[in-house]
């Protein structure tokens, strides 16, 4: 066991330089960890509210509404990430003439992956409220998107809490697959050094799991804080 | 945009016959691994059901392991680092098996000629990270159905003399397995999609074919589209199929 190489390029995986050099430009080439987090941060962001609004397109009764938002959520669930992100990749020179940065492109990708799967949540949590909440908000005068947003939203995104922390939490672990278009990250650090210090692959891909585990696990307990502190009156009542 | 799309080329000649070699890779990498993380799942949810504490202790550490941590780091787990922990016998076995399984062989009365499964030890690999991966899946869904079994099921199984493994074997998972079969369908269509990465090690599946294709022909556009084309239509069969499978068993648990 080669623990030492493994822990001694820990610096490595983390800042995706030995030296502790922060002067990286923000988005466009950052390193390490700090570009799986920022990866998984935007990507989570982006995919909130694309899977918002695909949600509730989805739910709309106008057909060219409702169509595109079914295509969307429709194709983007029944297809790989990693087709995604390629077919992305050589898809952008063909619309917008040129290439984007893997950066760009992957986190393009996580967003419209993860938003599909948030649509789907979003619909079903909609859908789980009692009717007689959209009926009783309407009789009271508020307008259809009035009563979305004062009434339904805000319970339904309460009930949706688990279900986003899961797909949040694969969305971080989906930011992996950006090594393999070579975005200096979590994973492509572990590419190198596994490259590099041959008789440690055991240790070093141990120890990037770890680290990943240690993300994810942040992420679910920061969550499950939130979900209680949101869930406090509900928790009353009962 | 002045790119030339070159559809028909697609589907003719080699990018055919490489996106069916692909195509017929990753069925059987689904196929195998789905099957094995069943087993394995089953496995592990009755250990963490099980009063031993040991196999509660390490079938949660299975669990939340292979959960939270993304199944690319897995797969370059299983394939650099795993050879450590596996026996040298197993692990030479595994580098030796072009001559196990050469491009022409004959077993069990059958020849088989050409490439029908190319058995190398990156395939093993792959296989082993999907089904592990998977399995840890399988077996939070699974318990999730067991528990929605009340308990005293279970303990009525006993009362009438089966043993503990008996009352799982007869009594609660024949229930539960129904229960969990929607949540199930969702995990084999995971599998099948997650069966893309292991275009890492150099497997030869729908989606390194698609690659290929790029790179050799430069038809990237056509490529992946073909290639999405052909996972969503998997996806949709099979969601087709075991909905429908699904409706039938509904109907015999409706007592």
């Amino acid at each position: 066991m080669h623990w030492d190489i493994a822990f001694g390029n820990l610096d490595y995986f983390l800042y995706g330089t030995t030296s502790f050099d922060w002067h990286f430009p923000f988005i466009h080439n950052p390193e390490g960890l700090v570009a799986s987090v920022i990866l998984a941060f935007f990507g989570i962001f982006g995919a909130f509210w694309l899977g918002m609004a695909a949600g509730l397109m989805r739910m709309s009764k106008r057909w060219w509404v409702k169509i595109p938002a079914v295509c969307y959520i429709e194709v983007i669930r029944g297809m790989p990430l990693l087709l995604l992100i390629f077919w992305f990749y050589y898809l952008a020179p063909v619309i917008i003439g040129q290439n984007l940065p893997a950066f760009t492109t992957t986190m393009g990708c996580f967003m419209i992956f993860t938003g599909a799967y948030v649509g789907e949540i979003v619909r079903a949590g909609v859908k789980a409220l009692p009717k007689g909440q959209m009926e009783a908000a309407r009789s009271t005068g508020l307008s259809h998107v009035q009563a979305m947003k004062l009434v339904i939203l805000p319970q339904a995104l309460r009930n949706m809490i688990p279900s986003f922390v899961n797909q949040f939490v694969s969305l971080t672990k989906d930011t992996s697959l950006a090594a393999i278009l070579g975005v200096i990250e979590l994973t492509r650090t572990g590419i190198q050094v596994d490259n590099r210090e041959t008789v440690a692959s055991f240790e070093i891909w141990i120890t990037i799991a770890c680290l990943y585990f240690l993300i994810c696990y942040i992420l679910t307990s920061y969550s499950r804080r939130l979900e209680a502190q949101l869930s406090r009156y509900q928790a009353r009542d009962r | 945009m002045d790119y030339t799309f070159h559809w028909a080329r697609m589907f003719s000649g080699e990018p055919a016959q490489w996106m069916w070699e692909g195509f017929c890779t990753t069925m059987q990498i689904s196929t195998i691994s789905l099957v094995c993380a069943m087993i394995l799942g089953i496995i592990i949810c009755v250990m963490r059901m099980t009063p031993f504490k040991p196999f509660q202790w390490f079938s949660l550490a299975f669990t939340e392991f292979f959960r939270n941590t993304p199944l690319l780091i897995q797969i370059f787990f299983w394939y650099n680092g795993a050879h450590v922990i596996i026996p040298d016998a197993i692990n030479s076995w595994m580098n030796d098996l072009y001559s196990w399984f050469p491009g022409e062989f004959s077993l069990f009365g059958h020849h088989f000629v050409g490439e029908w499964m190319l058995l190398n030890v990156e395939l093993i690999m792959g296989i082993i990270a999907l089904t592990v991966y998977t399995s840890a899946f399988i077996a939070e869904e699974i318990r999730a159905g067991i528990f929605s079994i009340p308990k005293n099921q279970l303990e009525a199984s006993r009362a009438v003399g089966l043993s503990f493994l008996q009352g799982y074997r007869y009594v609660i998972l024949p229930q539960a397995l129904r229960i969990v079969i929607p949540p199930l369908i969702s995990q084999a269509l995971n599998l099948i999609k997650n069966s893309s990465l292991v275009m890492v090690l150099g497997v030869t599946d729908l989606m390194y074919q698609a690659t290929q294709i790029e790179s050799y022909h430069a038809m990237p556009f056509e490529a992946f589209t073909v290639a999405l084309l052909i996972y969503l239509a998997i996806s949709l069969v099979v969601s087709f199929c075991i909905t429908m499978y699904n409706k039938h068993f509904m109907i015999q648990v409706m007592y």
